[in-house]
């Protein structure tokens, strides 16, 4: 009995994360359509309801009712299936972060987090790297040359990435000591001067730009860049097959963001007088607006200047980095 | 009971997953088939709670696969089917049988013994990466320190071999140069 009341918690808080982060994520293209639009001295969607508001609704009927097309020479299934990867690892990869600190409800104590494993740390960033199979598979069941070599560029990042990211964020593991997110949040938990990003500032850098890449975002988003490959991996896509990758796209925006918030920023922590939900709230909304004011800024970099970047700057700080934490930790 | 079911379902889903690379012509199949098999068995390790091997399984599989996308995309047309050429099917086939049979014994032979007992066995309240930290820097730690020498050796061996291409210099104008000392 008491495990079925398990499962059906479990089912409803999958549930609640899934619906909830779809819709921010969908809120998300229309915040970035507006930062965007501001940065650039325009107005951005303006005409359907009040600011552009029902923007997003007038989209979402778009991409619903599109034809799904799928081209003569595809491989079906593959191709068919490759979307749906990008939205299903981004949403199972958050069933083991804790967006909250746990609170009461009707005399019930919620832990707002799926799945509560010691190990979430790892989970989380194990399953966004299958997420690198959606471009990969697209691109190779397409038979269209852009989508191929987008799919072949983002194997190279994305692997290339995925040690950069490992490796800085072992830095503060190992000041920890846990993979738990609930421990790492609760490392930080005295004030401001105790959130790891002024311990391990170099950590903290090289975490964010991997997360950067590893979302696919510009500077680094060499793998659909228009003017060198078309639209990469999607070139063939079309209605929701399409939205799907940008779905996922988002959503792996506010995994990251929630990441770098509970690794360096002290996570779900109150602070002074604001309480740790919206601290949360507001970290989580400062990165995703990074993102944006990140890519009105800076323009793209070459594939080959990424590499150099990746092999010959970034891997090396963080080989140096968790030298210099070990020795400290000893 | 919820244990018996997902485990079920996940030998299902592994058991037909490699059942399509096996069987599969297109090398796009075998290998989507491959990659989602391993993840399908770590399902059995978050099942037995053992969440670090898991995600292990995970992330070491879906980027070793990977690697094996991109040589297909090197050497296939992966939109296309492949055309084998079996010669000798019937020492496949026996070789098949024998194998089969021999999995069949090692995997039933437990049954038929009531004296197994783990060596190591889980302690309470410790958890998964310190127990795996713990059997790695006691009983297996000249393996482990082999392993790592072996990797060393790889990798020293690939950067030898890429070694020529190294002074590629990735600036524009060098670069430029370069191409037209090819030309």
């Amino acid at each position: 009995m008491n495990e079925t009341a398990l499962i059906i918690e479990t089912i409803v808080k999958a549930v609640i994360v899934v619906a909830v982060v779809a819709g921010m994520a969908g809120f998300a293209t229309f915040i970035e359509r507006k930062v965007l639009a501001f940065m650039q001295r325009r107005l951005g969607p303006m005409h359907v309801g009040p600011y552009g508001l029902l923007q997003l609704a007038a989209d979402g009927i778009k991409l619903f009712t599109k034809e799904d097309i799928i081209p003569q020479h595809v491989v079906r299934p593959i191709f068919m299936i490759a979307p749906v990867i990008a939205a299903v690892t981004a949403f199972v990869a958050m069933a083991a972060i804790p967006f909250f600190p746990e609170f009461t409800l009707f005399g019930y104590t919620v832990h707002p987090i799926v799945s509560d494993i010691n190990v979430a740390l790892l989970y989380v960033m194990g399953v966004s790297s299958v997420g690198v199979y959606a471009p990969l598979l697209a691109g190779m069941s397409s038979a269209n040359k852009w989508s191929l070599l987008g799919a072949g560029r983002a194997v190279v990042q994305m692997l290339s990435f995925e040690v950069v990211s490992g490796l800085s964020v072992l830095a503060p593991i190992m000041m920890i000591g846990s993979l738990s997110l609930i421990d790492i949040n609760d490392y930080q938990s005295d004030g401001v001067m105790s959130w790891l990003i002024w311990k391990q500032p170099l950590a903290f850098l090289l975490f964010a730009m991997a997360g950067f890449m590893e979302t696919n975002r510009s500077p680094f988003d060499t793998i659909e860049f228009e003017a060198e490959v078309v639209s990469g991996y999607a070139t063939e896509y079309s209605g929701m097959r399409w939205g799907l990758f940008f779905i996922g796209e988002y959503a792996n925006m506010i995994t990251i963001s929630v990441l770098v918030s509970i690794i360096f920023m002290g996570g779900y922590n109150s602070l002074w007088f604001i309480p740790g939900a919206l601290m949360m709230l507001l970290k989580v909304s400062f990165w995703i607006f990074l993102f944006l004011w990140v890519r009105a800024a800076w323009p793209h970099i070459r594939p080959d200047q990424l590499m150099w970047v990746c092999w010959k700057v970034l891997m090396p700080l963080a080989v140096v980095n968790i030298l210099i934490t070990g020795l400290v930790l000893v | 009971m919820y244990e018996i079911i997902a485990f079920y379902v996940f030998s299902a889903l592994t058991i037909g997953m490699f059942t399509i690379v096996v069987m599969s012509k297109n090398a796009l199949y075998a290998m989507s088939a491959l990659a989602g098999g391993m993840i399908f068995i770590s399902g059995f390790f978050f099942i037995l709670e053992a969440e670090f091997l898991g995600v292990v399984q995970i992330t070491v599989y879906s980027g070793a696969i990977m690697a094996l996308y991109a040589f297909g995309m090197m050497f296939f047309d992966t939109t296309r089917e492949v055309k084998e050429h079996v010669r000798a099917k019937k020492i496949s086939y026996t070789l098949f049988i024998l194998s089969a049979i021999l999995i069949l014994v090692i995997l039933s032979a437990p049954l038929f013994s009531e004296n197994i007992q783990a060596t190591y066995p889980t302690i309470e309240n410790v958890g998964n990466i310190q127990m795996i930290g713990l059997v790695l820097f006691t009983k297996y730690l000249v393996p482990f320190e082999l392993a790592a020498i072996m990797l060393l050796v790889a990798m020293i061996a690939g950067i030898v071999l890429a070694s020529k291409k190294m002074d590629f210099d990735p600036h524009f104008d060098e670069n430029a140069e370069f191409l037209q000392e090819v030309k």
